[in-house]
């Protein structure tokens, strides 16, 4: 054979990588990095975008970016966008639609508003999904003056939020993040991949370079466990108990920061001790309100504000009316003290060695005690004690939909805060660490709202956090007052609402019917709803008429999904590279442990279709109503855009939705409205960082340099210092109304769940669908995970990332594949109590022994996202969903119970019980059959080349 | 054949490292980003909405459950793309010279103008990282993004391959292997960096780091510690604890 020697080629090592950069925040998941866009100009003199990196200079990414951020352009790109307003033609379902213009479009969800808020505007219910724009669009929803305003937290992890809120004034996430640069023991739970995507795996890779122990609990080792050092496969919806057993052991060996919880907590308050009485179970308060402890000293009750108490843990003590109180600490000792949390009476039902919870528990005390941090930083508290160092213990957890999507995942959260708590971690070195606005106690959120008249705007805002019975949003019989019955007996503290039951409610016309929905960037009509199947039919259900039950739907997605089939008319949204937004301190930050942060999003690339950014459609919308806000006094538009309501609007005096760059260019947080505010932002990258100063970062909710700090910036108006909830009060008030005190009472058929969920110290219980069927027919546990490239990717359908993730098999444990005789490449029928699916099915080893699980959210409708015919995701990718029914078995007492957490409303996924049997092998497609959607967007082109534009 | 060339100026390559990688396909993403606009042909995708999509990929990730003896299983994410071999079988075997190691750096490279898309680099390469470009006709594979790490218009720090700039858990190391002295020289003399298939006499220059130990079980705590470390054991004895701890405050 001739020998082939070439001069090397000349190559242009040094081509231009782009005629323009522009650099905006990523929303292919809530994560929302900062992206550097790059465009170049095509042929047509167009700029086209060319490559998205990932921008060094932002505070939640540092440069750093996932597959679903590089996979942008294939989004941006991606042939299911919409292209113009859509009235319905053909039935709900069916896809079949005929363009109209934006001002055909706007006046007629005008003309079906209007006459609401002039008669009942309660017959509108607004639900906004995964909206990030909800301190505007819940603004909004107050000034039309519908009570039916969420998001969707109710349906996500709302149970975290309001554990977090209720014990420690915020939880993971947008609210605080572990101390990743020092912590020396972390555990994660739950979580394949997160919501906070790339800081977290910035952050486990600092981890594991430092050695520092990783130890991941959850049913199936995916995603992150892949790394931990340590993986405990623990069952389904018992999270809450392992962490009550890692109590048992920590108290029992004495592995409690007794330091920190008399100066932080609540830990020596006074218990009223009186059972019966009214105030049984609450603080016992001096006649200035403030709560008392029993002073070491003088073995006298004392005010608790009094800095020359020295308050004692334990202890009786009797009360000036003569009755006895008792420190919370003592209480909460002898209760998780009490066998039945010991290691050995859990460990199986959790699916943990008795000896593996011991040992993880010395483990931390060690983390926590024997490596404890100390910086030479002196600081002031709120009480003016000085102190010269800051103590560090650094274990530090993280955990979300996988401890909280469960019927008692409120108060798992609230045990796995108790479990930081008690270990002295949160807010010190190597901890927890919260992110501004956070921390905020309980008491500095608003309280729910329902107050609503004809062409007046809400009382107040809809969504906040109850403080007791007299908070509920209940009219004088019970009835709820919101379509979703959040705020009601039903789920007292759904802070987030219930997007999960608006549908299924409004089917029933229970509590009452509604006219309008109204729905924003979420796939009800598919993956965001429990009972898919049943969902289609309850939007697609008619009346004696022939009429639909749920007369008119308003839908804005960017995409043609799902649910845009299911919809009466199609306000279609833009790219998130082609919009203004805002992420706002107001809403749902993006800062950092060190620093608060905002930022924007901008139009880097034209619009090339006829379609408005949702929030500025709902602007001129507000306009043509005349809601409040939205208009001058003479009725002309008071906003051009989102753009102009980001710069203009004030909050409150001096602070808007943007914090960077107010009044003169200057001013940071508070400040007059500035015309070049959005100017400011894009020469800086797209994102404002107040950094805070060194003494004021840590110990934050008793540091007097950060809460001076936080006022200065606008944050909050005064000084807000608070102790940790260890013992609940708020949640006392709800038990003791179960009890038979107060005024308003729960139903008789709700005392004992209240009483049961309602415990001012954390508890567990069995979640409800497990307890309402027989085991022996749904023995097995079924979840979801999500995948690192799909993650929250609402967008989900781009010719990229469905080569990841195309299809989803169902991953079933070795032991239960045996028993059943499935293999690899089988299809399964699987059963819960309310539905049945067939499936294709994939053995693994790497799953807890009852627990078998899929990828969420791959699998399609036939004929949406411009899939074409045969598409994996509508052949071999399917929803668990089908299974789970919004509703619990029912019990016989003819009520609707909700199948979600009696505390918070929170959808309970992942209590879901089913059984598994073999397919045969004629039967091999999935089931049910979903049917099929028209496409208005045609299906997407054969071969995708891209790039080609630039090259030729 | 072709010929390679007898030593290379400097040995470009990457180090992988497996302890930290959390298999999230980032990499392989940026990867496809960058390259599809840049060097050669465009990355098609084939069927790109329809029943079987197929694209091409310079680097992909993939995930095994694996099953040790004496611990649960465990899922590995193993990034593959091409090792930049010293002896690279892919360039000897090409009949045209379209393939060829760059004497400079020792990148492997495809010259689109010579490639006729016989395959046969694809066949040589034990490790499956060349993918034939359906719409095109030519092979590619990964360049180490040569249009970016001498890139005038690219940052300094940026001047690294698009995967590399990407990586979410820093699993992913660019240098130069001549030099003792790089950093990813010194990360392989540290962590045991290895050869993926020895065997096959490739001589990659790419490394993999092995996962790290794992930290099994941590020294349990005692208590307090700077307390009184004896365990209280029952409520009465936590109480009894309290005292000592709680005085040791004042």
């Amino acid at each position: 054979m001739q020998e082939i020697v070439t001069a090397e080629p000349d190559l242009d090592l040094s081509p231009p990588v782009s005629d323009a950069v522009r650099k905006t925040t990523c929303y292919m998941c809530a994560c929302r990095c900062g992206i550097n866009v790059h465009l170049k100009t095509g042929p047509d003199g167009r700029e086209i975008v060319s490559y998205i990196e990932g921008n060094r200079d932002h505070p939640t990414n540092k440069g750093v970016l996932c597959a679903k951020g590089s996979a942008g352009i294939m989004q941006h790109y991606s042939p299911a966008r919409l292209r113009k307003p859509l009235r319905r033609k053909g039935p709900r379902g069916s896809g079949e639609f005929e363009e109209i213009s934006w001002d055909e479009a706007l006046t007629l969800a005008t003309d079906w508003l209007k006459p609401i808020r002039e008669t009942d505007p309660k017959k509108l219910a607004f639900f906004t999904g995964r909206d990030q724009s909800q301190s505007f669009t819940s603004w909004w929803a107050q000034a039309f003056g519908t009570p039916n305003y969420a998001a969707h937290g109710g349906f996500c992890s709302v149970n975290m939020a309001a554990g977090g809120i209720y014990t420690m004034g915020g939880a993971f996430w947008e609210f605080g993040t572990a101390d990743w640069d020092r912590t020396k023991y972390f555990m994660i739970f739950g979580v394949a991949e997160d919501h906070d995507s790339n800081p977290i795996k910035i952050g486990l890779s600092k981890l594991k370079q430092r050695g520092a122990k990783i130890v991941g609990v959850n049913p199936v080792r995916t995603g992150y466990n892949a790394i931990a050092d340590e993986w405990v496969g623990i069952t389904p919806g018992t999270d809450g108990l392992f962490i009550l057993a890692l109590i048992h052991e920590l108290l029992r060996n004495g592995s409690v920061d007794v330091s920190y919880l008399v100066r932080y907590t609540n830990a020596p308050w006074l218990v009223i001790d009186d059972p019966g009485a009214p105030d049984h179970g609450l603080f016992a308060r001096n006649e200035d309100g403030h709560p008392l402890v029993l002073d070491r000293r003088s073995g006298e009750p004392a005010s608790s504000e009094d800095n020359d108490v020295r308050p004692d843990l334990k202890g009786e003590v009797t009360l000036a009316d003569g009755r006895r109180a008792r420190p919370v600490f003592e209480i909460m000792a002898e209760t998780y003290l009490g066998d039945d949390y010991a290691p050995a009476a859990v460990a199986e039902r959790c699916g943990i060695e008795a000896g593996t919870i011991a040992r993880l528990a010395a483990e931390m005390a060690y983390a926590a005690f024997e490596e404890e941090i100390v910086l030479d930083r002196p600081w002031t508290d709120w009480r003016g004690r000085k102190h010269d160092k800051m103590i560090g213990r650094p274990v530090s957890f993280h955990a979300m939909r996988g401890i909280s999507a469960h019927s008692n995942g409120f108060q798992t959260a609230r045990a796995l805060h108790l479990l930081q708590i008690l270990l002295g971690s949160v807010e010190t070195p190597g901890g927890f660490r919260f992110k501004p606005p956070y921390p905020k106690p309980v008491e500095g959120h608003p309280k729910p709202h329902t107050g609503h008249k004809p062409n007046t705007p809400l009382d107040g805002p809809h969504l906040g956090y109850p403080l007791g019975p007299d908070d509920l949003q209940i009219d004088e019989d019970g009835t709820p007052r919101r379509i979703d019955k959040a705020f009601s007996w039903e789920a007292p503290c759904s802070a987030h609402g219930m997007m999960h039951m608006v549908i299924a409610n409004a089917a029933e016309k229970d509590p009452y019917g509604i006219d309008v929905l109204f729905l924003y960037m979420a796939n009800m009509a598919w993956n965001s709803s429990m009972n898919t199947a049943g969902t289609m039919e309850m939007l697609t259900r008619t009346d004696e008429n022939g009429d639909y039950v749920i007369p008119k739907i308003i839908y804005s997605d960017a995409y043609s999904s799902e649910m845009v089939a299911f919809a009466d008319l199609i306000l279609p949204d833009t790219t998130y590279l082609e919009r203004h937004d805002c992420i706002s301190l107001l809403d749902r930050p993006i800062s950092e442990p060190d620093a608060a942060a905002d930022a924007i999003r901008w139009p880097v690339v034209e619009l090339d279709r006829d379609v408005r950014g949702f929030q500025s459609a709902l602007i001129d919308l507000g306009a043509r109503l005349g809601l409040p806000g939205f208009v001058e006094e003479d009725g002309s538009p008071r906003y051009r855009d989102y753009a102009d309501y980001m710069v203009r609007h004030e909050r409150r005096p001096g602070v808007g939705p943007l914090a960077g760059w107010r009044g003169d260019g200057e001013a940071h947080g508070r400040g007059a409205p500035n015309p070049n505010q959005l100017n400011k932002y894009i020469e800086n990258g797209g994102v404002f960082t107040a950094h805070i100063p060194e003494e004021a970062q840590l110990f934050k909710p008793w540091n007097k340099a950060y809460q001076d700090w936080a006022v200065a910036i606008g944050l909050f108006d005064k000084p807000a210092p608070y102790l940790f909830s260890i013992y609940s009060e708020p949640l006392r008030k709800f038990q003791l109304a179960a009890e038979g005190h107060g005024k308003r009472q729960p139903p008789d058929k709700m005392r004992a769940r209240i009483r049961q969920a309602f415990t001012p110290l954390p508890t567990w219980y069995p979640p409800f669908e497990g307890e309402l069927i027989d085991k022996d027919a749904y023995p097995y546990h079924a979840l979801t995970q999500r995948p690192a490239a799909m993650y929250h990717s609402w967008g989900s359908q781009n010719a990229w990332l469905r080569q990841i993730h195309g299809a989803n098999p169902l991953y079933v444990p070795e032991n239960i594949a045996r028993k059943v005789g499935l293999e690899d490449g089988d299809w399964a029928w699987v059963t819960s109590h309310h539905g049945r699916i067939r499936v294709p099915v994939h053995i693994t080893a790497a799953s807890n022994s009852k627990t078998m699980w899929t990828w969420n959210a791959i699998g399609k409708r036939k004929g949406a996202w411009a899939l074409g015919k045969g598409a994996p995701e509508t052949e071999r990718g399917f929803l668990l969903n089908h299974l789970i029914h919004e509703l619990l078995p029912p019990k016989g007492d003819g009520m609707r119970w909700s199948n979600s957490d009696p505390v918070t409303g929170q959808a309970a996924w992942f209590d879901l019980r089913v059984r598994i049997e073999k397919a045969e092998a004629e039967e091999h497609e999935l089931a049910p059959d979903t049917g099929s959607q028209t496409s208005p967007v045609g299906t997407g082109p054969k071969v995708v080349a891209y790039g080609k534009a630039w090259k030729t | 054949m072709t010929t390679l060339p007898q030593t290379t100026n400097r040995k470009l390559g990457l180090v992988i490292d497996l302890d930290v990688c959390v298999g999230c396909h980032a990499c392989a993403v940026a990867c496809k980003e960058w390259n599809t606009g840049a060097y050669g042909a465009p990355l098609s995708d084939m069927d790109a909405y329809g029943a079987e999509p197929s694209g091409t990929w310079l680097n992909r990730v993939h995930s095994y459950e694996v099953k040790p003896e004496d611990k649960p299983a465990q899922i590995v994410h193993f990034p593959r793309s091409c090792l930049h071999c010293e002896d690279a079988p892919c360039v000897t075997v090409c009949p045209t010279g379209a393939s060829y190691k760059r004497s400079e750096d020792g990148i492997v490279l495809v010259n689109e103008d010579r490639c006729m898309g016989c395959g046969l680099c694809a066949w040589a390469c034990p490790y499956g990282a060349r993918e034939m470009d359906m719409d095109a006709g030519v092979m590619k594979k990964c360049t180490l993004c040569v249009d970016r790490i001498y890139n005038d218009h690219i940052p300094q720090e940026d001047r690294v391959p698009s995967c590399v700039r990407t990586c979410p858990a820093n699993a992913r190391h660019f240098g130069d292997f001549a030099d003792p002295d790089s950093a990813v020289s010194r990360m392989v003399a540290e962590r045991g960096g290895y050869d993926l298939m020895p065997e096959q006499g490739t001589r990659p220059v790419n490394k993999y780091l092995q996962p790290r130990p794992k930290v099994d079980a941590m020294p349990a705590g005692e208590g307090c510690g700077k307390h009184d470390a004896h365990a209280p054991a029952t409520p009465g004895g936590l109480l009894g604890w309290l005292d000592r701890a709680l005085a040791a405050l004042d």
